[in-house]
């Protein structure tokens, strides 16, 4: 324990988004460790000032590439919430659909091209083509397929919705249409099974590291709640006073990061695929049971690198629902509706949803003629930022007598198991001091 | 020899890139004509060494300008990928109020002058900041049109970007003009290119592939007097992609 190390991973590869890794030893003492975001910020809920109640969405979609459907979603319950706007079971279901593919292309996207190539041992899914790996690999890019195939189908676009509009949809697909989705999704969810059998084998692969930590996230009586439902935390509970989330998601600034940190009850809390595993376990569907089994994932599980294995059990989980929701909408008949009828009024809106990376919330207050007056946005990764932190401050005295290469290779293991998605935790504004 | 082709991000959503992912199975085709040395979202490997840059974002920052200069001494052709690079998009409506005053909204008085990471000026477009060969233009990219540009360059070829505006690809989809149904679009002064996918599915074209250099504005103004709108709603309707660009007459 006498060595000195110097590590700076500038840009951290195959993650979303700009981040360093520092990591200076001197005598084998830790003198620096940072997770540093370097993202340049844009300053999103400024620009949404004096913006019109039906562009918030529109704009907001934009803060993120790969969650653009989650971001429009929170946009358009907290501007509804403003309006108070109710809208018709159809659509919540509809909107079930597309959060569902959202979370599909995004976890197979982390899981496959992103994670992969670690446990396989090359340095992107490149080399995979033509190696013996290459059916995985043809397994993986047809269910990426099949996740952009419905994100298409049910919001017009895959990176960026069109169809998601304040009060319903700006159109439908046909019953035919879902009918084809659901074939190509009972097909999908054999494929995965057999994904879930090579990522078995090379398990092994995942560092063994456990550091006890609070997850939040939102929980369901009705469901596995992603679209809906309350606030929670697996130290403190339950907090359905949704308008005060702030009371729970405390955020603040550091000066090596662009994006904020966050903290409830302790130094840092964890939300994700993990947090939400670890929080609604018993509301998965009956096939992502048993991948969360064949990994033998049980909550509460306090290892960040088996976040992407609870992604890989809700993926099966999404397509699941997914046929559980096309087939109420066929065996009950759905036809187009048009968007419910807005009366515009002053007031303050709240929207949380689960995307792939966390919980996120929106709030707009809007002024009489629906202009908006004030946003604020807390995001994913941000919340995940200080969790990071503290678990490489915890992980690196594990590690430190490794070689240098494993130990810079398990350190961005760590950051690409958060699955960080960082232009989106640099979208900023609203400060709140520590 | 295959060109050698390196993706850089700036200020966006990477979403652009993300396109690239979702061409599915026919990344593989891609990689069969050029080469790709650099891609930082899903590549651990880099190299200096590359023909083509592909750059996805806005110019918000002094080291960014720096790192930008580099990447257009290194590459023979330089192509902007999507909104925020070819006309800044979402990221140039904050240009309407002084950098300073959005920095002091955003962080208060939290003492991060001279900190580099937050030295934000006004939004740029890539050619505001180094000379660009072609432009790949939306919010987000169409992958068809991606895949045309590249198939172009790798055989020496110069694309072809549409210069007609949106609505002429709606007509052609025998979509019903969304004026009709009292939405305000902005196909009518919008460069095609999209295969107007938005009012497609009944949402009205935000602008996002930039306004044409020269919209036929006789026909504007008609459709805007036939719907009873103004050319001032008009130009606002085109701050949210096309901030300080609105004027079109």
């Amino acid at each position: 324990m006498s060595k000195d190390i110097d590590i700076c991973i500038e840009h951290v590869t195959r993650v979303e988004g700009h981040g360093n890794i520092v990591l200076n030893v001197k005598k084998g003492k830790i003198e620096k460790l940072e997770w540093q975001i370097s993202e340049a910020p844009r300053f999103f809920e400024a620009m949404l000032r004096d913006r019109d109640y039906t562009e918030l969405r529109p704009i907001t979609s934009r803060i993120c590439g790969i969650c653009s459907i989650g971001h429009s979603l929170a946009s358009l319950k907290a501007t509804e919430d403003a309006l108070g706007v109710k809208n018709t079971e159809q659509t919540g279901i509809f909107r079930r659909l597309a959060i569902n593919a959202e979370n599909m292309q995004s976890h197979i996207l982390h899981v496959g091209y992103l994670a992969v190539p670690d446990l396989l041992g090359v340095g992107s899914v490149f080399p995979l083509v033509g190696s013996k790996h290459q059916e995985t690999l043809l397994k993986i890019v047809k269910l990426h397929r099949l996740s952009n195939e419905m994100s298409d189908l049910i919001c017009g676009r895959t990176t960026h919705p069109i169809t998601l509009v304040v009060g319903g949809f700006s159109s439908l697909p046909s019953k035919k249409q879902l009918l084809t989705l659901k074939e190509k999704l009972e097909d999908g969810l054999k494929t995965t099974q057999e994904v879930a059998k090579v990522i078995k084998s090379v398990e092994n692969n995942f560092p063994d590291f456990t550091r006890e930590t609070e997850y939040i996230g939102l929980t369901s009586d009705q469901e596995y709640a992603l679209y809906d439902g309350d606030i929670a935390s697996t130290d403190t509970g339950r907090h359905p006073d949704y308008k005060n989330y702030r009371k729970i998601m405390q955020e603040y600034v550091v000066p090596f990061s662009t994006a904020k940190h966050a903290k409830h009850k302790r130094d840092s809390y964890m939300v994700g695929a993990l947090a939400r595993f670890n929080l609604n376990s018993n509301k998965l569907h009956t096939g992502a049971k048993k991948v969360a089994n064949l990994f033998n994932l049980k909550p509460i599980n306090y290892n960040p690198f088996m976040n992407n294995i609870a992604q890989l059990v809700e993926f099966v989980h999404n397509i699941e629902d997914s046929i559980k929701w096309i087939d109420t909408l066929l065996d009950e008949g759905f036809e187009y509706e048009k968007p419910v009828d807005i009366k515009l009024k002053e007031g303050r809106g709240v929207g949380i949803v689960e995307v792939p990376r966390g919980i996120l919330v929106h709030d707009y207050t809007l002024n009489k003629k629906g202009k908006c007056v004030k946003a604020n946005c807390i995001i994913p990764t941000n919340q995940n930022h200080a969790n990071i932190q503290k678990d490489m401050e915890e992980f690196v005295p594990k590690i430190i007598n490794k070689p240098k290469k494993e130990i810079e290779l398990n350190l961005e293991m760590l950051v690409r198991a958060y699955d960080p998605c960082i232009s989106c935790s640099t979208h900023y504004l609203n400060v709140i001091f520590k | 020899m295959k060109p050698k082709v390196a993706f850089f991000d700036f200020s966006s959503c990477e979403g652009c890139q993300l396109q690239i992912a979702n061409l599915e199975e026919e990344v593989l085709d891609l990689i069969d004509i050029v080469d790709v040395v650099s891609f930082r979202e899903v590549m651990k490997e880099h190299s200096d060494d590359y023909d083509i840059a592909i750059i996805e974002g806005s110019i918000m920052r002094p080291m960014d300008v720096s790192r930008l200069k580099k990447i257009r001494n290194n590459a023979k052709i330089l192509v902007a990928l999507g909104a925020c690079a070819t006309i800044g998009g979402i990221n140039k409506i904050r240009n309407q109020w002084p950098s300073e005053e959005v920095k002091k909204e955003v962080y208060g008085d939290v003492g991060l002058e001279g900190n580099k990471y937050f030295d934000a000026f006004q939004t740029k477009a890539i050619d505001e900041v180094v000379p660009v060969d072609y432009y790949i233009h939306g919010c987000p990219i169409n992958r068809d049109e991606f895949k045309h540009v590249i198939t172009s360059l790798a055989l020496g070829k110069k694309p072809i970007i549409p210069s007609y505006p949106v609505c002429v690809e709606c007509k052609k989809k025998e979509n019903v003009c969304l004026f009709e149904e009292g939405k305000f679009c902005l196909g009518p002064i919008t460069r095609a290119g999209c295969g107007a996918i938005c009012p497609t599915h009944g949402s009205p074209c935000e602008g996002c592939r930039g306004i044409l250099k020269k919209p036929e504005i006789e026909c504007v103004m008609e459709i805007l007097e036939r719907y009873d709108l103004t050319y001032e709603e008009l130009k606002s309707k085109c701050k949210m992609y096309n901030y300080g660009m609105e004027e079109c007459k």
